[in-house]
């Protein structure tokens, strides 16, 4: 296992009970360190289980999860993690909150991070008697004061306003360009996430349904429009629609296309929808993660 | 130093709007040559995006031999572009115009229009 793969998945799976759902099915990706990963999909894709999985918090029913080129358990020490309902004590206080940080990570805690995470709370405050927002920048400066090699966020931005949304992010990024922290945050809003991210991981149906540098998967797909009767043989069609006598497509050209189509780059949005209507296309990482 | 602005909607893609930025500010002489561009943690940190993709754009600009890395230290100009500094005589010009077209009570639009339509005719095929 190579030192410069932050998640590697083959065939993961994971059910809840002997006889439950499968939340995650058949997932293989690979990420590499140092980068900054959007997990997206419907609710009950997964997304939160891929998290859980990878943080240690739960172990595999089939297949391996390999973090940090270890177990998940044994890179615990080097891994962040923020779930989704953001669990802190409520009776402490912000600052024993983060003294239990610096307690729980000895040589590790960076204590003025922490304290710059939370610079606009008061310290005295108990978690108790803070709002959604508050709460998250806690959590957050609890996870990122352990200055973690691997960080992993489940819907960290969704109690944020735009604003501690945009300087959180800005943190983030800044902890990615200063000491090449991976991170892998799950959202619902794509949009928010277009210019953070440059690693995508479509979940759908406890299935991963895309995986790869966005730049490569947004190269390979093209937004098509052209007459109803044309045929667009031999392309890989994700989806395609017909509107009286014009056809618009997102396709994976598998060669030049002739002159009577139009094309243009799909944005991240359009190439996720488009994965998630047909999620029956077939992945095209599949092949070079094997 | 020089502050980018990333438009999300501007179909322009992000990196090019930081290397076309730093040109912009070159030509303005807002950089100069010795100068140092932001590092990418502070522009990641002001606008929230990927590093890669400042560092990616500072790689441009490098090819370009517009600014050089100097490793442990930052990313300094190399040379200026082109001969428009912000206190030039043509700029003076360009003002007084400006300042004549408002008077003769045209539009934004329309001065916009004009100086489009003129920079066409005299610098086809020359787009930045």
């Amino acid at each position: 296992m190579s030192s410069d793969t932050a998640l590697r998945a083959d065939a993961l799976g994971k059910r809840f009970g002997r006889r439950g759902r499968w939340a995650l099915r058949d997932c293989a990706f690979n990420l590499p360190t140092g980068r900054v990963c959007a997990v997206v999909g419907p609710n009950g894709a997964g997304k939160s289980t891929l998290l859980a999985l990878a943080a240690g918090l739960t172990g595999p029913t089939a297949g391996a999860l390999t973090v940090l080129g270890t177990t998940a358990a044994q890179a615990r020490p080097r891994v962040g993690y923020v779930a989704q309902d953001k669990p802190l004590y409520p009776q402490l206080t912000v600052a024993e909150t983060l003294r239990m940080g610096a307690d729980l990570n000895p040589g590790r805690w960076d204590a003025e991070l922490a304290g710059h995470i939370v610079k606009e709370l008061d310290a005295t405050a108990r978690v108790r008697t803070l709002s959604g927002g508050q709460r998250t920048r806690v959590a957050l400066a609890l996870a990122l004061g352990k200055r973690p090699e691997l960080l992993l966020l489940d819907e960290p931005m969704a109690d944020l306003d735009p604003l501690a949304r945009h300087e959180l992010m800005g943190t983030l990024m800044g902890q990615a360009a200063m000491h090449g922290t991976t991170i892998v945050l799950s959202s619902h809003v794509i949009a928010e996430l277009e210019d953070s991210c440059d690693h995508l991981l479509l979940v759908a149906g406890g299935q991963v349904r895309l995986a790869g540098e966005i730049d490569e998967l947004l190269g390979a797909h093209l937004r098509v429009s052209g007459a109803a009767s044309a045929d667009l043989a031999p392309h890989t069609v994700i989806e395609s629609r017909v509107t009286g006598r014009q056809l618009t497509a997102l396709i994976r050209p598998a060669g030049p296309l002739t002159d009577d189509w139009r094309t243009a780059a799909p944005s991240l949005e359009e190439l996720v929808l488009a994965h998630l209507r047909d999620a029956g296309a077939p992945n095209p990482t599949e092949e070079r993660a094997a | 130093m020089v502050e980018y602005r990333i438009d999300r909607h501007s179909g322009v893609a992000t990196y090019v709007q930081i290397v076309q930025q730093t040109k912009q500010a070159l030509r303005l002489g807002l950089l100069r040559p010795g100068d140092r561009l932001p590092t990418a943690r502070e522009v990641v940190e002001a606008t929230a995006i990927n590093p890669n993709t400042v560092l990616k754009a500072y790689r441009e600009l490098e090819r370009e031999g517009l600014v050089e890395a100097r490793r442990g230290l930052g990313t300094f100009v190399r040379r200026a572009l082109g001969a428009a500094p912000a206190d030039s005589p043509l700029r003076t010009e360009l003002e007084d115009w400006a300042r004549r077209a408002d008077a003769a009570g045209l539009e934004r639009e329309d001065v916009a229009a004009l100086f489009t339509a003129v920079l066409d005719k005299h610098f086809q095929g020359d787009p930045s």
